[in-house]
C-alpha cells in the first residue's frame, strides 16, 4: 500500500453555530491505509468534523478533498458514494432483524420484486470472512451481543463499498476483551488498505490502535503527530492545554463502622428476567466500592433498589443498622444517603428550575427553607451562593437555568448538593460521564475527599480507569449478581473482563471481609 | 423610561400584538370572500363591546368564567397534565353551588360561602378522579377526564330533574337570595348588566395561582413535577400525590367558574342539552396565556371579548355567527402558533437590529 496517497484532506474546515466556532480552520490529512486518531474532549468539535465530512453538515469555509479530488459532500447519500462510511457511537440497527436484512438495508439484492435473501447473506459471508469480522448472518440483532452489533455496524460499511471508516467512539459501551478483538478487527481493515478515522478521548486506544493522532482543542487543531514519537501524558496536556496528573492521592485508611449493608436484593426486571438475582455486600464508613461491570447488568436497578426508588422484590437495605428496604425515597434520603445519579439530566436536575432551586431539590422542606407552607428564597439562595463558591459552579449566576450550565458544571452543582446533606453514604453512579479531564480531576479529588471524611462511597462505574483510581474494593456485576470481588491493589484487566462477561473467577481477596 | 420602552419593544409583547393583527387581516379576508364589510364588522365589534356600561359589564361577565377555566388548565398543565376535563369539573361546580343554594336556607354570611365552597370541591373532586385514576392505575388524565365530561352533564341533569326541579320546567327552583353573589350597586351602575363578585375572585385567583405555584413549598413540588417527574422521584416528592393534588386545584379553579355563573348570573340551573363549552375555551385561554397567571388574564379578556363583541359583528354588519367563529379562530391561531409569527417578523427584527449595530 502506498502511504504517500492521501485519502482525506480537509482543508481549512471552519463551521460556526449560534454562540461558538465549532470548528476553526481546521486541516487535516488521512493518508490511505492509516489508522488516524482524532482526539479531543468532550465539545472539543470532533463530531462537527467528523459530520461535516460525512455530509450532515456544511462547513461554512474550507475545502474536502477526497482521493486528491476536490469535493462539496452535500449528504450522506454522497458520502457513502464517495466511499466513506461512519460506524456511530449508538448502532442503528432494526433490533429484529437479521444481520443480513441490517446490513444490506436499503440496497438490497433484489430477484424480480422480491428479496434475494440468499444473495444477501452470502454477500454478507464473504465480506465478513475476506475482513475476519465473524458474525452469523442469519442472527437477530436483539439475540447477539453488543460486540458483534458493532462488527454488524462495521459491515454495512464495508457492504456499502467503503474505503474511509470513520468510528465514533467505538469501545464506549465494549468490554475489555471485545476491546481488543475491535482493535485486531480494526487493524485488519487498515492492512486490507482501508483508511480508518477513530474519534476518541481515551489515550490508552490511541497509543495501542492509531498510526497518528491529531489533537483538537477548542475547535483549533492543536497538533498532529505519530504515535511513537508521542506519550499518553503529552497527549493529554495537548487535549487539555495544562499539566493533568492522572493519579488521585489516596492514602491508606482503616475503613470504620458498616454504613451500609445490602443482603440478597431479588427485583424483577423487563421480560420475566430477574434484574437483580440475589445481590449482596457491605459497605464501611470511610470506604470505596467500586461496582465493575458492562451497561445493563442490574447496576441501575441496584441503585434503584438502594435509594428507594423501586421496590425489590425480595431481601433487605440496611442502613447503619437501620432496615430501610422499600422505603420511599425520600426517607432513604434523610435517612443520611447522598446520590449523584447516572442520568444528570433525567434524575439528578430539573433542567428548567434556576441553579438555585436546583440546589434544595432534595431538602426544599426542611425548616431552614422556611417554618410555614411558604419557601425562603433568600435561604436558598444564600445557600446556593455559598455552594456555587466552594464548588466551583461556574455560570452566569444563581438564577440561570440549569440546562444552561455545561455537563461539568451542572455535575458540580449535583455533588455540591449531595455533599452538602452531609450523607453517611454516597452513592455516585458514572460520576465523570461525559466530563472532561479538568472536570473528571476535580470530581474523583472530591469523591476521596468525602472517602475520608469517613463517607461510605458505593461507586458504580464503566470505566476500569476510575474504578482503580478511586476504589478500595472492587466487586463486578453480571446479569444481576455480583462475581466477586477482585484486587482493587493489582490491576488485572483479563481477570475483569473475563467476570464481566459472565465467568466466574476464584476470588480469594472477597473471603474473609465483610 | 428605558425600562417602560424596552418592556412594550420586547419581542414577548411585540409578537401577540402583531399575532392578533394577522388574525383580524384574515377574518377580514374571509369576511370579503363571503361578501361582508370587515371595517363595518369590526368597528360593530369594537361598538358592542365599549359603547355602553351595560356592555362593557356584559362583557366582563363573558370574560369571568374563562378566567377561571383558563387558570384551571394552567394549572395542571404547569403541573405536566393535560386536564381537559376543566369542562365537567365546571358543570360540576355549578351543580354543587344549585344543591346549597336552592335545598338550604341559611344566613348570607353562611349561606353564600357554603354553596362556594360546595361547588368548588365539587370540582375538585371531579378533577380529583381524574388523577387518581392517573396516579394509580396509570389511566391518561385526557382519556379519563374527557369521559367524565360527560358523566357530569348527565350527573348534573339528573340531580336538577330529580332533587330541584321547577315544576313543568327544564330548569332547578330558583336559589336563594341568601345565597346570591350579585354586587347590586354595580349593576344598577352598568345599566342592569349582570356584575358579580366572581370576577372579584377571579382576579384573587389569578394572584392565588402565582402564590402557590412560585412561592409556597407545594408549588415547588408541583413544578418540579411538572417540569420533571423522574427527578422529582429522585428528589423524594411523592409525585402520584402531587399530581393527584394538581388536578384537585385544577377542578377547584374550574368549579369555582361554574359556582359563580349559577350564584353571580343565572340565578338558577337548566337541564343542559350540552354542556357550556367555558372548560374547552379554557384550554385556548391557557394557550393564549402561555400558561401564566397573568397571561390568562389577557388571554380571558381577548377570547371573552372577541365572542362577546361577536354579536355586534353579526348585528351591525350581518356577519354570520360561522363567519365570526372563522374571525374569532384565526385570532387565536396566530397567538398560539408563535413560530409561525416569529418567523413573519424576522425579516422585520433582523433589519432593525442590524440598524441598531449601526448606530452603535
Amino acid at each position: 500500500m502506498d502511504r504517500s496517497l492521501t485519502a482525506v484532506q480537509l482543508k481549512g474546515i471552519t463551521k460556526r453555530f449560534p454562540g461558538l466556532v465549532a470548528n476553526d480552520s481546521i486541516n487535516f490529512e488521512l493518508k490511505k491505509g492509516e489508522i488516524h486518531a482524532l482526539l479531543g474532549e468532550n465539545g472539543a468539535g470532533k463530531s462537527t468534523l467528523m459530520n461535516i465530512l460525512f455530509g450532515l453538515y456544511q462547513p461554512d469555509e474550507g475545502e474536502i478533498w477526497i482521493n486528491g479530488e476536490k469535493t462539496v459532500i452535500e449528504g450522506a447519500s454522497k458520502a457513502i458514494d464517495l466511499g466513506i462510511g461512519m460506524v456511530h457511537q449508538h448502532f442503528k440497527l432494526v433490533q429484529p432483524f437479521t444481520v443480513a436484512e441490517n446490513i444490506v438495508l436499503g440496497n438490497e439484492p433484489v430477484k424480480g420484486i422480491k428479496i434475494d435473501y440468499k444473495l444477501a447473506n452470502e454477500k454478507v459471508r464473504a465480506i465478513s470472512e475476506r475482513y475476519g469480522l465473524k458474525v452469523d448472518p442469519q442472527s437477530r440483532i436483539k439475540d447477539i451481543t453488543v460486540g458483534t452489533q458493532q462488527r454488524v455496524e462495521i459491515l454495512k460499511t464495508l457492504y456499502r463499498g467503503a474505503e474511509i471508516v470513520i468510528f465514533d467512539e467505538p469501545t464506549a459501551v465494549l468490554t475489555v476483551q471485545e476491546i481488543e478483538e475491535l482493535i485486531e478487527i480494526i487493524r485488519n481493515l487498515a492492512a486490507e488498505g482501508k483508511s480508518i478515522i477513530i474519534i476518541t478521548h481515551k489515550l490508552k486506544e490511541v497509543m495501542a490502535l492509531a498510526d497518528s493522532v491529531t489533537v483538537i482543542r477548542r475547535g483549533k487543531v492543536i497538533k498532529t503527530v505519530t504515535t511513537k514519537e508521542t506519550n499518553e501524558q503529552q497527549l493529554a496536556e495537548l487535549m487539555v492545554g495544562r499539566d493533568v496528573s492522572f493519579e488521585v492521592k489516596k492514602t491508606k485508611r482503616e475503613p470504620g463502622e458498616v454504613i451500609l449493608s445490602v443482603d440478597a436484593l431479588q427485583m424483577k426486571g423487563e421480560q420475566g428476567k430477574n434484574a437483580l438475582n440475589g445481590v449482596g455486600f457491605n459497605i464501611r464508613a470511610g470506604e470505596i466500592l467500586g461496582i465493575a461491570g458492562v451497561d445493563g447488568n442490574g447496576q441501575s436497578e441496584l441503585i434503584y433498589a438502594i435509594t428507594g426508588m423501586r421496590k425489590v422484590d425480595g431481601g433487605s437495605v440496611k442502613l447503619n443498622g437501620r432496615d430501610m428496604t422499600n422505603h420511599s425515597p425520600r426517607q432513604v434520603s434523610v435517612a443520611g444517603v447522598g446520590h449523584i445519579p447516572e442520568d444528570r439530566h433525567k434524575h439528578g436536575l430539573v433542567l428548567d428550575f434556576s441553579v438555585s432551586e436546583n440546589m434544595i431539590l432534595n431538602t426544599y422542606f426542611e425548616p431552614e427553607f422556611g417554618r410555614s407552607m411558604f419557601i425562603d428564597y433568600q435561604a436558598m439562595d444564600k445557600l446556593s451562593d455559598k455552594l456555587v463558591n466552594e464548588f466551583d459552579v461556574r455560570s452566569s449566576g444563581i438564577h440561570t437555568p440549569a440546562r444552561a450550565l455545561s455537563g461539568g458544571n451542572q455535575q458540580k452543582a449535583i455533588i455540591a448538593r449531595e455533599l452538602h446533606k452531609d450523607p453517611d453514604l454516597l452513592i455516585a453512579v458514572q460520576p465523570t460521564r461525559g466530563l472532561d479531564i479538568g472536570a473528571i480531576e476535580y470530581v474523583h479529588k472530591r469523591l476521596v475527599q468525602a472517602r475520608n471524611e469517613g463517607k461510605a462511597i458505593l461507586l458504580v462505574s464503566f470505566e476500569l480507569d476510575e474504578l482503580y483510581a478511586l476504589s478500595d474494593r472492587i466487586t463486578v456485576m453480571y446479569e444481576g449478581r455480583l462475581m466477586g470481588e477482585v484486587d482493587a491493589e493489582h490491576r488485572d484487566d483479563q481477570q475483569l473482563g473475563l467476570m464481566m462477561a459472565g465467568n466466574k473467577v476464584a476470588a480469594d481477596v472477597s473471603k474473609g471481609r465483610g | 423610561m428605558e425600562t417602560l420602552k424596552k418592556v412594550f419593544v420586547k419581542s414577548s409583547i411585540l409578537i401577540p400584538i402583531v399575532a392578533i393583527v394577522l388574525g383580524l387581516i384574515v377574518g377580514a379576508i374571509a369576511m370579503l370572500a363571503g361578501g361582508y364589510d370587515p371595517i363595518l364588522a369590526y368597528s360593530s365589534l369594537l361598538d358592542k363591546l365599549f359603547s355602553t356600561p351595560y356592555n362593557i359589564g356584559e362583557a366582563i361577565r363573558a370574560i369571568t368564567p374563562l378566567i377561571f377555566t383558563g387558570l384551571a388548565v394552567s394549572f395542571a398543565f404547569r403541573t405536566g397534565l393535560f386536564n381537559i376535563g376543566v369542562e365537567g369539573q365546571f358543570v360540576m361546580g355549578m351543580t354543587g353551588a344549585t344543591i346549597i343554594g336552592v335545598l338550604l336556607d341559611l344566613p348570607w354570611y353562611i349561606h353564600a360561602p357554603l354553596a362556594v365552597i360546595t361547588g368548588a370541591v365539587f370540582g375538585g373532586l371531579w378533577a380529583g378522579i381524574a388523577g387518581y385514576l392517573k396516579a394509580k392505575r396509570g389511566v391518561n388524565e385526557v382519556i379519563s377526564s374527557i369521559m367524565l365530561n360527560w358523566i357530569a352533564l348527565f350527573l348534573s341533569n339528573f340531580i336538577v330533574v330529580k332533587f330541584l326541579v321547577e315544576k313543568g320546567q327544564q330548569k332547578s327552583m330558583p336559589i336563594h337570595d341568601s345565597a346570591m353573589m350579585k354586587i347590586d350597586w354595580l349593576i344598577k351602575l352598568m345599566d342592569n348588566a349582570r356584575m358579580h363578585w366572581g370576577t372579584v375572585v377571579a382576579v384573587l385567583c389569578v394572584i392565588i395561582f402565582y402564590i402557590v405555584l412560585w412561592r409556597t413549598k407545594q408549588g415547588y413540588e408541583l413544578r418540579a413535577v411538572g417540569h420533571n417527574p423522574d427527578a422529582a422521584l429522585y428528589a423524594g416528592m411523592n409525585v402520584n400525590v402531587t399530581m393527584v393534588k394538581s388536578m384537585f386545584i385544577s377542578g377547584v379553579f374550574a368549579g369555582l367558574g361554574g359556582v359563580f355563573e349559577i350564584l353571580g348570573v343565572f340565578g338558577n340551573q337548566t337541564v343542559m342539552a350540552a354542556s357550556p363549552g367555558y372548560g374547552f375555551d379554557g384550554i385556548a385561554v391557557a394557550l393564549l396565556g402561555g400558561n401564566t397567571p397573568i397571561g390568562v388574564l389577557l388571554g380571558a379578556m381577548l377570547f371573552g371579548g372577541l365572542s362577546y363583541g361577536s354579536a355586534g359583528m353579526s348585528f351591525g354588519a350581518g356577519v354570520p355567527p360561522e363567519v365570526v367563529r372563522i374571525v374569532i379562530g384565526a385570532v387565536i391561531f396566530f397567538v398560539a402558533s408563535h413560530g409561525l409569527v416569529k418567523w413573519f417578523l424576522k425579516p422585520f427584527l433582523n433589519k432593525r437590529a442590524s440598524k441598531r449595530k449601526e448606530a452603535v
